[in-house]
């Protein structure tokens, strides 16, 4: 009787479950649904530096999606 | 007509330094054994951020995208642009889903998506189909790598006319590819995608500064396109949208980021990370590739501008779009700029094909070798077979573009992202819940294939073929009384969805046995430095497998 029983795996003993749940991931739906709605962006006018809207709108989601990435990241990181 | 006797001799060059460097890179973060599939096809699964970013980078913006995308633009416009929003909806999706793909497989060793399929659902059945599907899919795109190369090599004239002098430049490059591939496994695409990215940014920083000042700047060049447009037949062209191709754009833009991270080798890119924190960065520094991206793409309405016109296809009367871009550089630059332009997406062809072919090895070795042939490979067998599969797969790749007609090129990957997203529900859904029954995958696997295959076979082209035309599915064949269309993959897995659902009801309700689920909850947050990992690691099978 030396022996204990098998441990129970350290995830189902440990006291705070790990989970990677957080409403910060909702942000993440931004740019998921942005680039999806073509009435935002489909047309010429106005145009910036030459580009019709249509392109240079879709391009400023790149830069949508880096920051609400970013922000995820930077609130969800474990401490 | 100059002689391009610069730019060979820059292409060649270059082509033949990230050679040397991946025959050498088997010495590079030196393993201590590499023959083990950790080490070949995962580089040891210890890439740190700076090497992962260029490895995925190199490895999703491919050869076929520096060619193929302005191409589209070139002939059709904006809808040639869905490349853009789809690499924008790409990471987000990543950054929740494939990092717990990386952390289960951290834990249980799994090295291809199918490993994982495999353990969670336990069901060797469902795994093999994830398996052939990710390697039938893999094909096509490596083939498309050889059609970037092609496309360059053609504008400098070294093609010939013959069957021979046509193909000999590839199959060369490609042996090479394929020998240092084998040496040097993960590690050779990995060390020379530094190099492919430099150059690459490089080139198109100077091409998209430089150009539009020469051609009367940006406005100018859209206009340009716009008058094409304007003149031309074809009822969905535009640098527009019309009423018509908005639906087909999004579905594809959609469909394609959820196809493009189901792909066998973005996740052994992913897998090859050290940790979650670098995937989770990586995924706000990726996109700096969608801005180049996009400002590629337009690289096809300054082709248009500059009046540039496609060399001839390989059949008469057609003409090969993928050669603008290429010639392009070609009048447009000094020779040795164009030479350099030109390695750029020659070495851009390997880093991808190269990743792909591992990853296609891969899944052969581990859900088909393993799992059928023999049971009991150690490591060092794993990593044997891979190697020898990779060849074959290139070999395979290579038939592909000799015996098919290359100018479709785009539509074979369309059908590919097709095939590759009905793993989708098996893959990406079971990182999150194992409610779906095996079966009922497996049902769905095949309703969702099959519908996909049927609709693609029903798609004309302009160009005069019949069937496989494309993925857009004009919806007047469903009976709705419209021009629209739809991207096939969107529509064949959402079918797909449907009948797992529907056959897992059933399988409940008749008390069908399901099969074990190998992993924990925990599992899918492992991290670097995972207690219950090295025990995992040294049996995997002890651990990793439910059978």
């Amino acid at each position: 009787m030396a022996e204990p029983a098998e441990p129970a795996p350290a995830a189902e003993a440990g006291p705070a479950r790990r989970t990677d749940h957080s409403p910060w991931n909702w942000l993440l739906l931004i740019p998921i649904v942005l680039p999806l709605v073509t009435p935002l962006y489909n047309r010429d006018a106005p145009r910036l530096w030459g580009f019709p809207a249509f392109y240079w709108i879709q391009l400023s989601f790149i830069v949508v999606g880096v920051v609400t990435t970013t922000v995820v990241y930077q609130m969800t990181k474990r401490r | 007509m100059r002689d391009h006797i610069t730019e060979i001799v820059i292409f060649t060059a270059l082509f033949l330094l990230v050679s040397g460097m991946g025959f050498v890179a088997a010495r590079w973060r030196a393993p201590q054994d590499m023959l083990h599939l950790d080490e070949w096809g995962l580089g040891g699964r210890s890439f740190g951020a700076w090497i992962t970013w260029f490895l995925i980078g190199g490895d999703l913006y491919t050869a076929y995208t520096f060619v193929a995308v302005p191409a589209l633009i070139f002939g059709a416009g904006a809808a040639g642009f869905f490349a853009v929003p789809y690499t924008v909806i790409i990471y987000p999706m990543v950054f929740l889903v494939l990092i717990r793909l990386w952390s289960v497989s951290h834990r249980h060793g799994f090295v291809t998506p199918a490993d994982f399929v495999r353990t969670r659902f336990g069901s060797p059945t469902l795994a093999l189909l994830v398996a052939i599907t990710g390697i039938v899919a893999t094909m096509p795109y490596i083939a498309l790598q050889l059609v970037g190369i092609e496309a360059v090599l053609k504008a400098m004239g070294v093609t010939g006319e013959g069957w021979l002098a046509r193909h000999a430049p590839i199959i060369v490059a490609f042996a090479i590819l394929a020998a240092y591939t084998y040496q040097s496994g993960l590690r050779a695409p990995a060390l020379i995608a530094f190099v492919k990215d430099t150059l690459i940014y490089v080139v198109i920083l100077v091409a998209v500064l430089y150009l539009p000042y020469k051609l009367g700047g940006w406005g100018h060049i859209f206009d340009a396109a716009d008058a094409k447009f304007a003149a031309s037949q074809a009822p969905n062209d535009g640098i527009l949208l019309n009423a018509n191709n908005q639906l087909q754009y999004v579905t594809l833009a959609l469909g394609s980021a959820l196809a493009l991270f189901l792909y066998p080798h973005s996740v052994t890119g992913v897998l090859a990370s050290r940790n979650r924190t670098v995937i989770k960065r990586n995924m706000s520094a990726l996109p700096a590739y969608s801005l180049l991206l996009g400002l590629i793409a337009l690289l096809g309405y300054m082709a248009i501008a500059s009046g540039v016109q496609p060399l001839p296809g390989s059949r008469p009367g057609t003409v090969d779009n993928n050669t603008v871009v290429p010639l392009l550089f070609d009048q447009q630059f000094p020779a040795w700029f164009a030479g350099v332009a030109f390695a750029a997406i020659g070495i851009g062809a390997l880093v991808p094909a190269a990743i792909m072919s591992i990853a296609a090895a891969n899944l052969f070795t581990r859900n088909i070798y393993k799992e059928y042939l023999r049971k009991d490979a150690t490591p060092a067998q794993e990593a044997h077979v891979s190697k020898i599969t990779s060849l074959v797969v290139k070999v395979g790749a290579v038939a592909f573009i000799i015996f098919l007609d290359p100018q479709f090129s785009i539509d074979l990957q369309l059908i590919g992202g097709v095939i590759i997203l009905q793993t989708g529900p098996a893959v990406a859904l079971g990182l999150y819940t194992r409610w779906l029954h095996r079966g009922g995958l497996i049902a769905g696997w095949v309703a969702g294939m099959g519908l996909g295959m049927w609709m693609l076979y029903q798609i004309p082209n302009a160009a005069g073929r019949k069937h496989f035309g494309g993925s857009a599915f004009p919806l007047s064949e469903f009976g709705f009384d419209t021009k629209r269309t739809i991207y096939v993959g969107l529509v064949a897995v959402f079918v797909n969805l449907l009948v797992a659902v529907v056959t897992t009801l059933i399988l409940r309700a008749a008390k069908t046995p399901d099969g074990v689920d190998g992993t924990v909850a925990d599992d899918y947050f492992a991290d670097e430095g995972d207690p219950r990992l090295e025990k995992a690691r040294v049996t995997p099978e002890a651990v990793g497998s439910s059978t």
